[in-house]
């Protein structure tokens, strides 16, 4: 080992930081150089000079209950606005409770019918995309057979004009998986939207409901599933209905 | 864990720490008055940070969060103090001034070892009294000082070296104005 390299770990061997082989390269330099074992002396004597009084300061009484009195006051701080934080959180954490209820509701209740909000979608759709009607027809038998090429059944078509529910004309929509016929009435200013899909489903009874402003009605008869979807107040629909499904 | 038991964990953690601490800030800050603020200041700081700390050398936690006080501290109020680190190169001469021999002769007074120690510049007591007052190893120095294992092991040689050249100063040079 080099004077150089004695210097540089001179520290490191006397804090026994050293690994055991420079070590022992470091032992054997000092016993060959005096210069580096002189500065090994100096070493130990400064370090013999620091143990041997007690250099370390005293912290004392009073400071040490000075710094426990400025704790427990900082602690007393921490809670308070922690607690004054909590109380403040109240109303956001009654809502947040809330709107987890809400929620929890909103997702676990029953799905019944799903069809419902597809087959009002489809109402609104064919008033907005100006889409009301593939065949626009007053005459029963052009919208019936229309029907007969774009479907694999035959959905009823009446004429209930004398009842004041002219028909206007039929399109084809896609409701719940279902390739299904529309069939549009019409009450004074009121689209009577009628969707229809083969089902095996046995009879039902009407039933009716409401979503979005608008008036459903939903039904199975004689294996076709119905719904009627208008924004006629729910009395003339139901009318309409019973006279739409009587044999 | 309730807020109620933090002063008790951290009484437990810390307080055993308490004089070890204040040795460190009062070597730091060369003054009594001065090492009482600091040290009450850095365990309030400790304090609210207990949280983060996740168990472990509750004392190089503790070393680290008051030699950084320190430092903060004498960065705002004793900036001259931290400036005499750079005239450290000035008396980096090469040979040892003095002889072993009258080192013997001064040793056993302390009171002449302690002005020596507290003429070197901070960095240089720090490392002075975590090595051999707190007799803490390189690795746990590096971290409270946040620096790299090499620069604790040639700084505490650039110490030792400064504090054997004050102590072999003939009594009559102290004064190197």
């Amino acid at each position: 080992m080099s004077c150089k390299e004695t210097q540089a770990f001179m520290d490191g061997y006397l804090d026994r930081e050293l690994d055991l082989v420079r070590s022992i390269d470091l032992e054997r330099h000092l016993h060959d150089c005096p210069g580096c074992a002189s500065l090994h002396q100096a070493r130990m004597a400064v370090r013999a000079a620091m143990g041997a009084g007690s250099l370390r300061y005293a912290a004392g009484e009073r400071v040490k209950k000075s710094v426990q009195a400025a704790l427990v006051e900082r602690d007393r701080e921490e809670r308070k606005t922690e607690r004054r934080w909590f109380q403040f959180q109240w109303p956001a954490l009654a809502a947040a409770a809330a709107a987890v209820v809400v929620l929890g509701v909103f997702w676990m209740r029953p799905v019944t019918k799903p069809t419902e909000g597809e087959v009002v979608a489809s109402h609104i759709r064919s008033l907005m995309a100006n889409h009301l009607m593939d065949v626009p027809s007053t005459d029963q038998h052009t919208v019936k057979p229309w029907f007969a090429g774009r479907l694999d059944f035959s959905p009823p078509v009446k004429d209930l004009s004398s009842e004041g529910f002219p028909l206007v004309g039929g399109r084809l929509d896609y409701i719940d998986n279902h390739v299904a016929a529309a069939i549009v009435y019409q009450r004074n200013q009121h689209v009577i939207n009628v969707l229809l899909w083969p089902t095996s489903a046995s009879d039902a009874r009407l039933r009716a409901s409401a979503r979005q402003g608008y008036n459903v009605i939903e039904t199975v008869r004689d294996g076709m599933q119905y719904w009627v979807v208008s924004d006629l107040n729910p009395a003339e629909l139901q009318q309409f209905a019973e006279r739409l499904l009587a044999p | 864990m309730s807020d109620a038991t933090k002063l008790a964990r951290f009484e437990q953690a810390a307080m055993p720490h308490f004089d070890a601490a204040y040795n460190l800030a009062r070597w730091l800050t060369r003054s009594a008055g001065d090492a009482d603020d600091v040290v009450q200041e850095a365990f309030l700081r400790a304090f609210t940070f207990f949280d983060s700390f996740r168990g472990g050398d509750g004392r190089a936690w503790l070393f680290s969060i008051v030699r950084n006080t320190c430092y903060t501290w004498l960065r705002k109020n004793r900036t001259q103090d931290l400036m005499t680190e750079f005239d450290e190169t000035l008396h980096s001469g090469d040979g040892q001034t003095g002889s072993p021999e009258s080192l013997q002769l001064r040793r056993a007074d302390t009171e002449i070892v302690r002005e020596a120690l507290e003429k070197l510049p901070a960095e240089f007591r720090e490392v002075l009294v975590l090595r051999e007052m707190e007799g803490l190893s390189y690795k746990e120095i590096a971290e409270i000082s946040g620096v790299a294992l090499g620069t604790v092991m040639s700084r505490l040689a650039r110490a030792r070296k400064r504090l054997h050249d004050h102590l072999c100063e003939p009594a009559g040079q102290e004064s190197r104005a």
